[in-house]
């Protein structure tokens, strides 16, 4: 992503916000998308160039459509981003008329790669703000791979950048089971191997455009899929003569995972083979952070706790401080939320930064944030034992039944 | 007589020979039949088919004749009938005569012939014959070539049979005109049965014969049935049988070709019914007459004449027929009427004792086509005279059946059917405890494989470095398996032993591949754990997967194992090992849920054999007295099913085949099916057909719980069918979750979390989404709510969201695995 100056900042900070509060990006890789996806939230002013089509009606009725290029400013009401395909969709009403669109019409901006927008946060960009876009800004680390993760008859296949894993594709082949003296298995297993390297191929590129090197393989599965299809995709490339495949089967490292469903992901990211790759990555470190969590969470000794409400609890008490005190917070729950839940969060991100500990936003497209996101998305390692967090909870959730019971009842 | 051997294989026919050949032997030969080598049997045939001609040649021609042409009694009667008998114009002559048994069918047949070639005549006795004779007469020209050697029947019948003539009103018919009946020559008592031993026809009565064949034709094949009916019907009649009641047979007798009529128009299986009805005779009729037996006198006294019986006066309906003429009848009272379909009832007296090559092929096409012969349902079942007797009370109902279900009450069929017990067991235990070699003996000792199957692996696997596999490679068939010395997937076999019909699910011991061993468990109704009693392999497999294992097949229900403890010849069988090893595992079995009462140790070695079928041979090994381990597998009572239930199959396997590009595999989890059913494959929801079936591996009508049936399915595309997938009853469909309450029991610390969900052959992604109460292990009550975490070994209430839908109900049995570790099993409320 890339920061630029914005232009005709002085109509944008009529809804509010100060000079600061405008950025202007453009985004240059798919995985800026993600970032905007992150940036951009509800009721911030999004500025960027727009495709409508405009319908107008002349004097004697007949009506003409076109479609304009112009630029339009919308307050934003919801995003939508499409993983595998990178595309933000941002829609709300139009706040600036220009002499195609008046006011309060809807419109529903796609946000392009190499076009520039710009974002006006009118409440004033929060720590976390600041930190998501502090990380857009930071260079493509470019140590992204690729993953199939399969097991017999079932392969995934992801991309694993910094941020985010993307499943590309998955891909279900039905092997028949193993019978007297037929050839049908070994058929099958071949077909399912085509099914996926194409597939493989096709999903993903494996030359990315700064051209350093190619894009790492990982196939992971239980047994000996993976390493079959490593010889399948070796003897492929030989058969056909074709290099590019030889270099990647050549490079392609084969793991072991516990199945072959996306979030075995988890275990690959463990491996050393992997963690060597990138330790230094964000997603290295948050899988390594969760796994903490899990271990403490089975010692049970009052350390971890997970849930909005013992958290926030524990976070008011101040446990989650200096000396080990860590808070994870899927970045899932600042997206397309309303202003005060977002706030709150915020809060409880600041509240353990000042105490000093260690807050960390997750990406929610990780395994390791997936797994933050079964606990309710956030949990907190505390610096000293708590054991009745839950207790209040309990209280509270019979509340909840009472209130529902209430509501059947009417 | 030809005809009648082309359809027959020689399988089929070797006992009718046998038992024509006792009759016939007694008589002239006086040869013992049993010990009769192929040779004598056929000469025999062919000297019964000859008749009287077989004098005119000699045995050793006959020998020869029949060795040149292998047996066959037909050609070889044809070749000595040209080349010793019927060359002089003298012998051509007596050729005639010697067919003098087939002889009276000429004059049956002209005798039916003639009202249709004498237009104009009141015809005689065969326009008189009550209506649903006329539709008999239609299959008397088919038999009489199959079947030829139908006079003794006659013979016997014949008095009987006319007398109910005798009421009957002749019209005016100038006697001269009216039919006589050639009294045929005395039967030998080997034709009495004697399909194979029927004299030749003459060409002119093959040639009447094929005449009649041609108006008959579209009921070829149904004509045995007709034919066995009215012989078994015969069977029971008696000489002395009072007109009455023959009336009634008869009735009986043509009520019984009027349904066979109808069913031979849809096709379905006549036999059965017929079967019944004749039956039905046999029980009316006290008479035991077995005409085979009895003895040729008695049947000199039924060729005589008859005492002219009391005239009763005409029925209404010969009034109607035969108007105002037929109040005077002719005086015909001596007169002999031998009924024309009588004539080929006694050939065939012995043809149905077993179902014929076109009932098999019959059974076959009614398959394919949907309809399936119940004989061959029937046929898997003990063919007991009850049995079959019992079936046929089953089948009563279906006489009118729909296209394509036969509509059966497959669970009272299931009672009736007394057949073996089925039990299917999982063999588990830690990688390379030999499970698979184990197997792979069993079958061979149980003769499942041949040696030189075996032999040819073991050539195979030295090939590779690797012979002690060889055992193991009887199960282990894929190319991978074999390549690492490892079971990947399930391996199922079968064998019997006298009471019971095994299933083999030999699973893999890799914890890579639980999944698969989930799969086979989830089969299973027992299991056999099988431990490797070598110097530390026993201790590193109590931690492995001896462990999970036991824990997984206990979770899938599974209440009884037999502990195989194996490979002990390498510990020179010591009963210290042994006794050490069973005090370990009984102690951690039990804790893991087994009862002791149904856990039991064998001592065994799966490489050689030792206690598997056998006793141990090794001296060494005398301190073990106990049963083996096929009789503990057979002493193991298959838990109930649920019989009762909507039909739940899940598919293990989906394949093509020739009858069915869709056909499917799989244990019947509960419920029962019948071919001609539809189905529900969920989670596709499509509808499905059974359009014919398999269990274990015979054709079958119908399938309960318990039993593992491969399905032919029509009108589903293949890409509907998933390994995994239940089969339901469209009425009582299983329903699609992608959400589920589990009430489960922990393995290791649960918390919300990404876990794998298992439930047979299904194995998805989902995740634990919320902890509602740990439970109570004894009560099931609530202890605390909405825990953070649930401790290993505790009961707990999850809620568990798949990532994709799939069929799912409670009651059912899942197991969760995370991070390659079986985390918790529990069943779905």
């Amino acid at each position: 992503m890339k920061l630029s100056r914005t232009k005709g900042v002085a109509e944008l900070l009529a809804h509010g916000g100060t000079d600061e509060d405008v950025v202007t990006l453009t985004p240059e890789e798919p995985e800026d998308m993600w970032h905007a996806n992150n940036l951009i939230a509800v009721d911030d002013i999004l500025r960027a160039h727009a495709i409508r089509k405009v319908t107008r009606t002349t004097n004697t009725g007949s009506t003409t459509s076109d479609r304009v290029h112009t630029t339009l400013t919308i307050r934003v009401e919801s995003t939508f981003f499409d993983p595998v395909a990178s595309a933000l969709h941002v829609s709300g009403p139009v706040v600036e008329e220009n002499e195609n669109v008046s006011t309060g019409q809807y419109h529903t901006l796609d946000l392009e790669l190499n076009r520039q927008f710009t974002l006006l946060k009118p409440g004033g960009w929060d720590s976390v703000a600041k930190e998501t876009l502090a990380e857009a800004l930071r260079p493509e680390s470019g140590d992204d791979l690729a993953a199939v993760v399969m097991q017999e008859g079932l392969a995934n296949i992801c991309v694993v950048t910094e941020f985010r894993t993307v499943l590309k594709q998955r891909v279900e082949h039905s092997i028949p089971k193993k019978r007297a003296g037929s050839s049908a298995l070994d058929n099958g297993t071949k077909a399912f191997y085509e099914k996926v390297m194409n597939t493989l191929l096709r999903a993903v590129d494996f030359e990315p455009k700064d051209g350093n090197g190619s894009r790492a393989l990982l196939l992971a599965s239980p047994g000996f899929v993976a390493t079959e299809f490593r010889k399948y995709m070796q003897e492929q490339a030989q058969r056909t003569n074709d290099k590019k495949l030889m270099a990647i089967a050549r490079d392609a490292m084969v793991v072991h995972s516990s199945s072959g469903h996306i979030h075995a992901l988890n275990e690959i990211l463990k491996s050393p083979e992997v963690q060597s790759r990138m330790k230094d990555t964000k997603y290295g470190s948050e899988t390594k952070m969760m796994d903490d969590f899990f271990k403490r969470l089975r010692n049970d000794d009052g350390r971890a706790w997970y849930g909005v409400k013992p958290v926030e609890k524990a976070v008011n008490e101040g446990a989650v401080g200096s000396g080990g005190g860590v808070l994870m917070v899927n970045n899932s729950l600042f997206r397309n939320m309303d202003v005060a839940t977002r706030k709150r969060y915020v809060g409880l991100v600041d509240k353990v930064k000042a105490a000093g500990g260690d807050a960390r936003v997750l990406s929610s497209d990780h395994e390791s944030g997936q797994r933050l996101d079964a606990l309710g998305g956030i949990a907190a390692v505390l610096t000293y034992p708590i054991f009745d967090l839950d207790e209040s909870d309990d209280e509270e959730a019979g509340g909840d039944e009472g209130q529902n019971g209430e509501g059947m009842a009417i | 007589m030809s005809r009648h051997q082309e359809f027959r294989s020689v399988q089929s026919t070797l006992d009718e020979h046998y038992y024509d050949d006792d009759d016939y032997e007694e008589e002239e030969e006086e040869l013992s039949a049993e010990d009769q080598a192929a040779m004598r049997q056929g000469v025999a045939d062919v000297k019964a088919a000859l008749g009287v001609e077989a004098s005119k040649v000699t045995t050793k021609q006959i020998e020869e004749a029949l060795y040149y042409y292998y047996y066959d009694v037909e050609k070889t009667v044809h070749y000595l009938l040209t080349k010793f008998i019927a060359p002089a114009p003298p012998k051509a002559a007596k050729t005639t005569q010697k067919a003098k048994p087939p002889g009276k069918h000429i004059s049956c047949l002209s005798s039916r012939g003639a009202p249709r070639h004498l237009p104009g005549t009141s015809s005689a006795a065969t326009v008189m014959m009550p209506s649903p004779h006329e539709s008999l007469r239609l299959y008397s020209p088919i038999a009489i070539p199959q079947f030829g050697t139908a006079t003794p029947a006659t013979a016997m019948t014949r008095s009987s049979i006319s007398a109910i003539f005798d009421h009957m009103p002749w019209g005016n018919v100038p006697s001269h005109r009216l039919t006589v009946f050639v009294e045929p020559e005395r039967p030998r008592g080997g034709l009495m049965g004697g399909s194979g031993a029927a004299p030749k026809l003459t060409r002119m009565q093959q040639l009447a014969a094929a005449r009649k064949k041609k108006v008959a034709d579209k009921k070829p094949s149904s004509s045995e049935d007709a034919v066995d009916t009215t012989r078994q019907g015969i069977q029971t009649l008696s000489v002395e049988d009072q007109p009455k009641e023959k009336e009634n047979q008869i009735l009986n007798v043509s009520g019984g070709f009027g349904k066979r009529q109808k069913l031979s128009a849809t096709q379905a299986a006549g036999r059965m019914p017929l079967a019944e009805l004749s039956r039905e005779e046999r029980q009316q009729d006290g008479s035991s007459s077995q005409h085979d037996a009895m003895p040729p006198s008695a049947e000199q006294d039924s060729t005589a004449p008859e005492p002219a019986p009391e005239l009763a006066p005409p029925s209404a309906f010969a009034q109607t027929l035969f108007g105002v003429g037929a109040h005077e009848p002719a005086p015909v009272t001596t007169r002999q009427f031998a009924l024309p379909y009588m004539a080929y009832c006694p050939s065939l007296t012995d043809a149905f004792s077993k179902p014929s090559p076109d009932d098999v092929v019959l059974t076959a096409q009614a398959k394919a086509g949907k309809k399936t012969d119940a004989a061959a349902s029937s046929k898997k079942k003990n063919v007991g005279v009850d049995a079959v007797a019992h079936d046929v009370k089953a089948l009563k109902v279906d006489d009118a059946p729909l296209p394509k279900s036969k509509n059966l009450n497959v669970l009272s069929e299931y009672e009736k059917s007394k057949s073996k017990k089925t039990a299917s067991f999982v063999v588990v235990g830690h990688v390379d405890a030999g499970k698979s070699t184990m197997m792979g003996r069993l079958l061979l000792d149980l003769g499942v494989v041949d040696q030189r199957t075996v032999d040819k692996l073991r050539k195979e696997a030295e090939k590779i470095g690797k012979s002690s596999f060889a055992l193991a490679w009887v199960l282990d068939q894929r190319t991978e398996e074999r390549a690492r010395g490892v079971t990947i997937d399930i391996a199922t076999n079968r064998f019997e032993t006298d009471s019971t019909i095994f299933t083999i699910l030999d699973a893999p011991g890799h914890r890579d591949f639980i999944p698969n061993m989930i799969a086979g468990a989830s089969q299973a109704d027992f299991a056999i754990l099988v431990i490797d009693a070598g110097v530390g392999a026993f201790e590193s497999g109590l931690k492995g997967q001896t462990r999970e294992h036991s824990l997984l097949i206990r979770s899938m229900g599974v209440a009884r194992v037999i502990v195989a403890v194996n490979k002990l010849d390498t510990v020179d069988w010591s009963k210290e090992r042994f006794d050490e090893i069973t005090h370990q595992v009984t102690g951690f079995l039990t804790a893991t849920g087994f009862q002791s009462k149904n856990v039991s140790f064998v001592p065994v070695s799966g490489l050689t054999g030792d206690n598997l079928v056998r006793r141990a041979t090794d001296p060494a090994a005398s301190w073990y007295q106990g049963p083996t381990l096929v009789d503990e597998l057979e002493s193991s009572e298959p838990t109930t099913r649920a019989l009762n239930k909507p039909l739940r199959m899940s598919i293990s396997e989906v394949f093509k085949t020739m009858p069915s590009p869709t056909t499917v595999s799989g244990r019947i989890d509960a419920g029962s099916l019948q071919v001609g059913d539809a189905l529900l494959v969920q989670p596709s929801g499509e509808k499905a057909y059974v359009k014919s079936m398999l269990v274990d591996e015979e054709p079958a009508d119908w399938a309960v719980a318990g039993q593992n049936a491969i399905l032919h399915l029509s009108n589903i595309d293949p890409i509907h069918l998933r390994v995994g997938d239940i089969i339901c009853d469209p009425t009582h469909p299983i329903q699609c979750l992608d959400s589920f309450t589990l009430k489960a029991l922990a393995f290791d610390f649960l918390m919300p979390m990404p876990v794998d969900v298992h439930r047979g052959r299904i194995h998805a992604a989902g995740t634990i989404e919320a902890i509602p109460a740990i439970l109570d292990k004894v009560t099931g009550s609530v202890t605390k709510k909405k825990p953070k975490i649930v401790k290993p070994a505790s009961v707990a209430r999850l809620v568990v969201k798949l990532s994709t839908k799939l069929p799912l109900e409670a009651g059912q049995r899942v197991v969760l695995r995370s991070g390659g570790e079986t985390v918790a099993a529990g069943l779905l409320e």
